[in-house]
């Protein structure tokens, strides 16, 4: 027997310490392979530590709220064979370098903040607080103990009771296997056994199981190669979609939000767009303008005629904090999920700059190099869906922001023009506003604003 | 004579057709059963029952036969016993006769109609029977050929004279003093065991390298080792020639080419069995074949509507519990019941000594089947029962998928070990697991219990080895 010390790995981003806030085990408990022992959470993200191997916990190197430097050991585990620890702890250094330390995975890394399409904000808590922003679905979270029913680090565990869809409730070339009494029934029945899931031992078709399928009724499709689908995967919710889940709710459950859709003509605007965009300057590097910047400019000019738009909302003190600088999330989808990059300052920045600054973001968030830094801080959201973003949406502010501006997708419409239908590009705003302190008027009115803004987009330039 | 009509007509009371009548007939379906010989078919009157008559006797015989002079470990001694064989044979017959009237019997009482005589298809619902008293035309919606299987017979041994059946095998008047046994199968060990156990001298003549060929050699290795101590002499690879001129020998080509004669009284030729698929006008009908049998689908149906086939006549395994299924499920067919053929094993049953049983797979069509599996074996000589019998011989295996444990096939190979056959066909068609099996209570001290612990066995945890 030997000992193996568990260190804590780096949980990415350069991050130096992490707090720990979750002990899976308890000293005396037999762990197996990628049982989760503890969860750690960095200001950005919590990671659970899965131990790399079988064996006995000895000693837990934290207490629950302590922070942790990484790399220090957290867990000493009795292992069969040698384990890692060669003489004493003073050699623990020296065998660091083979420890199969679990490492987060490359979502892991990025720590992302979560985010959706109704712009759930990445927060700008401290480390401190556990409801820090969870970071990516590590791979290591995926691992179902085998030691700890309901264990949290769980991960998606299929734990369907139907051992299958009824299309294909075994492999191919399975017979089916029933007793002679369950086949007799079936056959009475007009059923097809190999039609029918086995609930039994290996597979076994009971009675219980014919009267399942008889109870669900005939079965219309078959025999066109359709056929019902009664299996039932159980998926955990954890890491990023349980943070999204937590922030939805909390959203929608504090704030009444009153959604304001209006329709923009950008006719206007998608030619200046395109003006823009021709335009070249030698020597000078500029990014391909999309509508966002304009919305943003736009945004910024409406805000300075009604500041208490770009403001978080402390329900729990009563207190509006109405922010100067305005910092703009924009809700984006990435391959590892939604996050929400921010644009700092936008006051500050010119459309060029607003634009560069969207599309640097978009590049870090995607490639998951964005920082905490790029993923908090928000106090007003945009959220997109670009191509797919229909014609109206009802967004959930990000919450504790007031409002959140959504862009429904852009399409050329007929518009009377007083004497004739003309063909314009238009494109829907769909909004909503926290109600509880910003009035429908005041909401329409900024929209209008916007509105005014952007079909006439000289408007966004003059100050 | 005036034409019968009936909803259901089976050709042949052999056990798939008188079964099927019986079942036929409790159904209420108006029914005809065709029989040119005795009710019970080969099975009753020339196959199963009689030769196991006559095994029991043998092995009685020998049994008592080594208590002579004290010889028995179990303190019984005698003087040398005698068979008298023709009386042997009359009990056999007492038994098949009483088994004959119980078939009649059965089939009255079912409501079923018997016509004795030999029938012949006249077309698709029209079948002429040759009776006695003339030809009996009968009509019938549906038909079952039921006309099972014969003895095949060598060209170059023609049976007649001191060539014989298994059939003229068991109506012996006398033991032979040198029998040949042409054909070294089941059926062949069967007899040839019997009769050197009444004491001829017998010599197999196998063309194949090895007895019992569709046994695996593990299973049949017990056997082997009895048939040298019982003094059989097995000639592998031999190819039976022929008579001797004389007509007291055996011509025999040996494994290594050489002619020799083996002197032999009798010369029972047991080289397998053909169906019997001449004679009752299957020309008229022009059923397709599988083979030389009649092909049939998972109802036992023919190529022609109307027409089921059962038994023998429809392929191997020929075997009468197969046919009695079959009988069973094409009457419940007919009565207008759901069925199809859905039995996971057929067990075999080999009566040599000692008794072989197999059911489901054996381990090499298990493996090549692709998947994992795992064997558990236990022999009967860590059995308490198996030794207080004198029979420590042999074992029960169990062949299993290593993923789920479900169990493939069962075999067993022992004394007596027959009538384990029932628990091991229950097993497979239940779907046991190896868990199923090893959790059962098994009654102590029985061989029994050797199933149980070739499950733990397998399961690894054998407790009784």
């Amino acid at each position: 027997m030997g000992e193996h010390i568990i260190k804590l790995p780096d949980v990415g981003e350069g991050v130096a310490e992490a707090e720990l806030v979750e002990w899976h085990v308890k000293i005396g408990d037999m762990v197996r392979e990628d049982t989760v022992l503890a969860a750690v959470m960095t200001d950005k993200a919590t990671v659970e530590i899965p131990s790399p191997v079988d064996g006995e916990i000895l000693w837990l190197g934290a207490e629950i709220g302590d922070t942790v430097a990484i790399g220090s050991p957290i867990v000493r585990l009795k292992v069969a064979g040698e384990g890692n620890v060669v003489a004493d702890t003073k050699s623990l250094e020296a065998t660091a370098a083979s420890t199969p330390t679990p490492s987060p995975s490359p979502q892991g890394g990025g720590g992302r903040a979560t985010a959706s399409k109704g712009g759930a904000k990445p927060t700008s808590s401290s480390s401190a607080n556990p409801k820090g922003i969870e970071g990516g679905e590590a791979a290591a979270t995926e691992s179902p103990s085998p030691l700890w029913g309901g264990a949290r680090g769980g991960g998606t565990a299929p734990t369907s009771q139907v051992a299958a869809p009824s299309g294909a409730p075994r492999p191919e070339g399975e017979k089916p296997l029933a007793s002679p009494a369950v086949r007799l029934r079936a056959k009475e029945a007009g059923i097809d056994l190999r039609q029918v899931a086995g609930s039994g031992p290996a597979g076994r078709i009971g009675h219980e199981d014919i009267e399942a399928f008889l109870a669900r009724g005939p079965q219309v499709a078959r025999g066109s190669g359709l056929a019902r689908n009664d299996a039932i995967q159980d998926i955990k919710v954890v890491g990023l979609r349980r943070k999204i889940a937590e922030k939805m709710s909390l959203s929608k459950s504090r704030i009444p939000h009153i959604t304001y859709v209006e329709e923009i003509d950008v006719t206007a605007l998608e030619e200046l767009r395109a003006a823009l965009n021709k335009e070249k300057r030698p020597g000078v590097e500029r990014p391909k303008l999309t509508l966002l910047p304009f919305l943003m400019r736009a945004m910024v000019k409406a805000i300075a005629d009604q500041p208490n738009l770009n403001s978080l909302f402390d329900d729990e003190a009563g207190i509006i904090h109405q922010h100067g600088g305005i910092h703009i999330g924009i809700a984006a989808q990435t391959p590892s999920g939604l996050v929400v990059p921010v644009v700092k300052h936008a006051e500050a920045r010119d459309i060029w700059e607003c634009g560069a600054e969207v599309v640097r973001l978009a590049e870090a968030a995607k490639s998951g190099t964005a920082t905490r830094d790029e993923l908090s801080g928000s106090t007003i959201t945009i959220t997109s869906l670009g191509a797919m973003g229909g014609v109206a949406t009802t967004p959930v502010i990000n919450h504790p922001e007031v409002a959140i501006i959504g862009v429904n997708k852009m399409m050329v419409r007929p518009v009377w023009d007083g004497t004739q239908f003309i063909p314009r590009k238009m494109m829907n705003l769909s909004s909503s506003f926290d109600h509880r302190v910003i009035d429908g008027w005041d909401a329409a009115v900024f929209i209008q604003r916007i509105k005014t803004l952007l079909e006439t987009p000289a408007l966004i330039f003059v100050d | 004579m005036k034409e019968i009509s009936c909803k259901l007509l089976v050709i042949g009371a052999g056990p798939g057709g008188y079964v099927c009548a019986i079942r036929a007939g409790q159904l209420g379906v108006d029914t005809v059963i065709v029989e040119a010989g005795k009710p019970g078919g080969t099975c009753l009157n020339v196959g199963c029952i009689p030769s196991k008559a006559l095994i029991h006797a043998a092995e009685e015989f020998d049994k008592v036969s080594h208590m002579e002079g004290g010889k028995s470990p179990l303190g019984i001694s005698l003087t040398a016993p005698t068979l008298d064989l023709a009386k042997t044979i009359a009990w056999k017959d007492g038994i098949v006769s009483r088994l004959n009237s119980g078939v009649a019997g059965l089939l009255k009482k079912a409501g079923v109609k018997t016509v004795h005589g030999w029938a012949s298809f006249r077309d698709g619902k029209t079948v002429a029977v040759e009776t006695e008293t003339g030809v009996q035309v009968i009509r019938a919606e549906t038909i079952v050929i039921a006309t099972g299987s014969a003895p095949v017979e060598l060209p170059f041994l023609p049976f007649g004279g001191p060539v014989i059946s298994s059939t003229a095998a068991l109506a012996l008047g006398a033991v032979p003093e040198k029998i040949a046994v042409v054909g070294g199968g089941y059926i062949g060990l069967e007899l040839g065991m019997a009769f050197a156990k009444m004491g001829a001298k017998v010599t197999v003549v196998e063309a194949l390298p090895r007895v019992l060929a569709q046994y695996d050699a593990e299973l049949t290795r017990p056997v082997v080792k009895r048939l040298a101590a019982l003094g059989v002499e097995v000639m592998l690879g031999a190819k039976a020639k022929g008579l001797s001129t004389k007509g007291d020998a055996l011509l025999v080509e040996t494994s290594d080419g050489k002619s020799v004669k083996v002197p032999a009284d009798k010369i029972l030729v047991t080289v397998g069995r053909k169906p019997v698929t001449e004679g009752w006008g299957l020309e008229q009908i022009d059923l397709d074949r599988a083979g030389k049998f009649i092909r049939i689908d998972d109802q036992c149906r023919t190529s022609m509507r109307g027409i089921f086939a059962i038994g023998d006549v429809t392929g191997e395994p020929m075997l009468a519990h197969r046919a009695m299924a079959q009988g069973e499920m094409v009457a419940e067919i007919v009565a207008g019941h759901k069925r199809n053929w859905d039995k996971r094993s057929i067990p075999a049953v080999c009566f040599t000594d000692p008794e072989l049983v197999t059911a489901g797979l054996s381990p090499e069509e298990a493996k090549a089947l692709g998947g994992e599996i795992k064997i558990g074996m236990f022999p009967f000589a860590a059995n308490g029962r198996a030794m207080t019998k004198l029979g420590e011989d042999g074992f029960v295996r169990v062949v299993a998928r290593a993923d789920n444990h479900l169990v493939l096939g069962i075999q067993a190979v022992g004394q007596g070990v027959s009538e384990l056959s029932a628990a091991f066909g229950l097993a497979l068609e239940m779907g046991a697991r190896l868990e199923d099996i090893a959790g059962t209570i098994h009654a102590h001290p029985t061989q029994g219990e050797g199933f149980q612990e070739a499950a733990l066995k397998a399961l690894g945890h054998a407790l009784h080895i």
